[in-house]
């Protein structure tokens, strides 16, 4: 079906806003998904797409502006409303229950009933076998979900949402984790969609893939729309350039330190299920980036060289230490500092206050034989939080009072108060503002220029190939490149190649 | 928060028209909370880590007779020494079976609940199979003096009783520990985050296991006394001691999923639930409507913290 122009979009998203205690995710954001087309939704990492469609999905309320679907003024408070509204979303995590059977899955909570209340399988089947139908597809009804593939599993979600009758389905990154072949069967099933009406929207890292399916373009940069054109008036060159924004060169510092010795080497080091055969190198005063898509492992390395994760192959060396390390206290104590991806699961202590959240991982600082002095704790915290610009009311403060930038800063001040040989920041700049960006950037350009080697895990390209000397590329659990960016000359292209695989992208273009 | 309500349940005495003010009720009520207050300072810790143990009931039986085994068999040698003895077994034993319990826990990854059940049941076996049946008797006779004695006797007569010295003593040594020690700060931070925890290098296993093995040191001391007090090693004793120590650490505000507490909250949640009881009794209350009552004030504490929690995440 052709999209209708007289017909009133199916979304119209009006001057949507959002804050999350000090941040902004969501600013003044607006533009129209059209019936029956395949919209896709643009931008980095925290750029506000996993905020803008959650509140669609009802999970959280905009503070600002109003949605309309179908030319209805509509308040979605819930997932449930969103639901009876047309409105289902395939996220990247997918929702299945893996000891049901497929079908089981399709209906989930709504099968249909036989006499004696009894689930009723002969409907079930044919019910699902009639939504498959459109799709072009046939999966193995009664098996367990659990021995479905990945890919499997998507079909059986956006099958869910047909159901459901949904007329807007939203698929988050979806391709993620599919191969090439998956994605282009994924492809012909979103094109049979929309022949019947429904409009995708199509959140995507992949340039290439947004060209091929998409009829329009939505580009978020910071919680703000930067353009929503149709796809035919788009360039490649425009849709990078907005999604990134900024001008790389003013917002990363200048690099002058020296490289000396190597500092990290790991060789071929595994862990089973997570990353194979790793090796690579992190000299003293050098930036390194590890990159690659959702799931390659680049997180699983890090957390192995902290000793977090155990890695029963390959050697790892700190200086003259030799690893792995059995646990994280062992790799501290060899003198590597570790500021893990997930601040609220995995760095603090968000009832905790302040001064106990940053002097954690140097808690010794504060005591004589055990004993804590907590006057010289607090003078301690000051010193950390004045250095590190952590803004906060005192130091007794619970932690889950600051924002997302001074409780990132706080957990690198927690280690920094040391010097390291290896600092590792994993995604160091996530749910962070602006502003507290630039400040985090400048604490890795001094660490680096005072001789720490640091290796920092990052699934933003531009924050890659501005921060660091070398960029090594990650696909599927291997280290795929290396890529020279001594002289930040590297590209996201040369990353997406080796990222996504080299056929793969050739064929995408 | 337990502050107001021990000066609730305190104001509420007024009903006995002054029986309870008197220096002896005061001294008896604390006297009856030692021993389970004591325990509970072990258990707050381990409520911190984000543990319960549900066998220092058991524990206390089963170190008392272990103690009381050791004196019958040493009681030809001076009572120092006798006493000595069973008083390092019985602590050993606790400390043994804590260890056990906080391994567990800590290495085999079993849910606490579970683990201390087993060993609440097995503790109760074992104190049985040690005293073969029956109490055991035949103690030297100055061990009266550690269930019943008092300290300072010449100088301020029977004003504290050695079982409230030894519990206020446990209350120091472990609110000191929790405050104002690394090691507390290791305690508090592995309840509260343990993946957080473990990746600022705090040793997770190790501090679990050290709250258990506290925990089950002090059911050792606590088991001795108590042998001292009845002058016989009875397995079948600290029933039921597990939930009113539990309910003691709930009433003082530490939250059960862990990360949030104090001894000084346990010590006025004993307190508490002493006087409760005490001023009931002086009521001439039912036993049955002093049951009701104490379960009603266990929940309503248990709302209050997480009506408090609720306040703290919407900060967030």
């Amino acid at each position: 079906m052709a999209p209708d122009p007289s017909a009133p979009p199916r979304v119209r998203f009006h001057r949507i806003g959002k804050r999350f205690g000090g941040v902004t995710a969501l600013d003044d954001v607006s533009f129209d998904v059209s019936p029956g087309s395949v919209h896709a939704l643009v931008g980095e990492n925290g750029a506000g797409k996993s905020t803008l469609m959650n509140i669609l999905a009802g999970v959280i309320r905009p503070d600002a502006g109003s949605l309309e679907l179908d030319g209805e003024p509509v308040t979605i408070e819930s997932p449930r409303q969103a639901q009876s509204l047309g409105v289902a979303i395939v996220h990247q995590e997918l929702a299945i229950v893996e000891h049901l059977s497929v079908c089981q899955n399709v209906f989930l909570g709504r099968w249909p009933r036989g006499r004696l209340g009894m689930i009723d399988r002969r409907r079930l089947e044919t019910e699902t076998a009639r939504l498959f139908e459109p799709l072009g597809m046939t999966l193995p009804w009664r098996a367990p979900a659990g021995a479905l593939s990945v890919a499997q599993r998507q079909m059986v979600e956006i099958a869910r949402a047909l159901s459901q009758e949904a007329q807007t389905l939203v698929l988050d990154e979806p391709s993620a984790v599919l191969t090439p072949r998956e994605v282009s069967a994924l492809f012909g099933v979103v094109r049979s969609l929309t022949d019947t009406g429904v409009s995708v929207m199509y959140i995507s890292h992949r340039l290439e893939e947004v060209f091929e399916i998409a009829d329009a373009v939505t580009v978020l940069r910071d919680g703000r729309t930067i353009s929503t054109r149709p796809i035919d008036v788009t360039t490649r060159d425009q849709l990078i350039r907005e999604t990134v924004g900024r001008e790389l060169s003013t917002q990363f510092p200048q690099r002058r330190h020296a490289i000396g010795e190597v500092v990290l080497e790991t060789k071929g080091l595994t862990a089973v299920h997570r990353f194979d055969n790793v090796s690579f190198t992190v000299r003293s005063g050098e930036v390194f980036a590890l990159t690659g898509l959702v799931g390659a492992g680049r997180s699983s390395v890090a957390q192995a060289i902290f000793g977090a994760i155990r890695t029963p192959r390959g050697s790892l060396r700190i200086g003259d230490t030799a690893g792995p390390f059995r646990s994280p206290r062992a790799a501290q104590r060899a003198g590597i500092a570790f500021v893990p991806e997930d601040r609220k699961t995995e760095g603090l202590l968000l009832e905790r206050s302040v001064r106990e959240n940053l002097t954690l991982a140097y808690r010794h600082d504060a005591a004589k034989a055990g004993l804590l002095s907590l006057k010289r704790e607090r003078r301690l915290t000051r010193t950390m939080i004045e250095e590190h610009g952590v803004k906060t009311a005192s130091t007794e403060q619970p932690m889950s009072t600051l924002s997302g930038g001074n409780q990132q800063k706080a957990l690198l001040a927690r280690w920094l108060c040391h010097a390291h040989r290896l600092v590792i920041l994993d995604e160091p700049t996530r749910g962070v503002d602006v502003g507290a960006k630039a400040d985090i950037f400048a604490m890795i350009h001094e660490l680096a220029s005072k001789g720490a080697a640091v290796l920092m895990v990052t699934s933003v390209l531009p924050e890659a190939l501005g921060m660091a000397d070398r960029i090594g590329v990650m696909r599927e659990g291997k280290l795929v490149a290396i890529l020279d960016n001594m002289d930040r000359q590297a590209t996201q292209v040369a990353i997406l190649n080796a990222a996504v695989g080299e056929d793969e992208y050739i064929n995408a273009t | 928060m337990p502050i107001i309500l021990l000066a609730l349940v305190v104001a509420m005495t007024a009903l006995t028209g002054g029986q309870f003010a008197q220096v002896d009720n005061i001294v008896n009520v604390l006297r009856q909370v030692s021993f389970e207050g004591a325990i509970a300072f072990g258990m707050t810790a381990i409520i911190i880590t984000g543990g319960i143990d549900l066998s220092v009931g058991s524990l206390v039986a089963l170190t008392g007779v272990v103690g009381a085994v050791v004196m019958r068999q040493t009681g030809a040698l001076p009572f120092e020494v006798s006493i000595g003895a069973g008083l390092t077994a019985a602590i050993a034993c606790g400390a043994l079976v804590g260890a056990v319990n906080g391994s567990v826990v800590a290495w085999g990854s079993v849910p606490p609940f579970i683990v201390t059940l087993s060993t609440m049941l097995i503790a109760r076996g074992a104190a049985f199979i040690v005293a073969g049946g029956k109490p055991v008797y035949e103690l030297p006779e100055q061990l009266i003096t550690l269930g019943r004695g008092f300290l300072f006797e010449g100088v301020s007569g029977r004003l504290v009783p050695i079982p409230v010295a030894m519990m206020l003593a446990v209350y120091a040594l472990f609110g000191t520990l929790l405050a104002r020690t690394v090691t507390g700060r290791e305690i508090v931070a592995v309840g509260s985050n343990e993946a957080a925890a473990r990746l600022a290098g705090i040793p997770v296993k190790r501090t679990k296991l050290l709250v258990y093995l506290l925990t089950g040191a002090i059911c050792g001391l606590v088991g001795l006394m108590h042998v001292g007090k009845l002058m016989a090693g009875d397995p079948k004793v600290g029933d039921m001691w597990e939930l009113n120590v539990i309910a003691a650490v709930v009433v003082g505000g530490t939250s059960l999923f862990g990360g949030r507490g104090t001894m000084t909250g346990t010590l006025l949640g004993a307190l508490i639930i002493g006087v409760l009881n005490n001023s009931l009794n002086l009521l001439h209350v039912e036993h049955f409507w002093q049951k009701i009552v104490l379960g009603g004030v266990i929940l309503a504490a248990s709302l209050a913290d997480a009506g408090f929690r609720r306040l703290e995440g919407s900060r967030t």
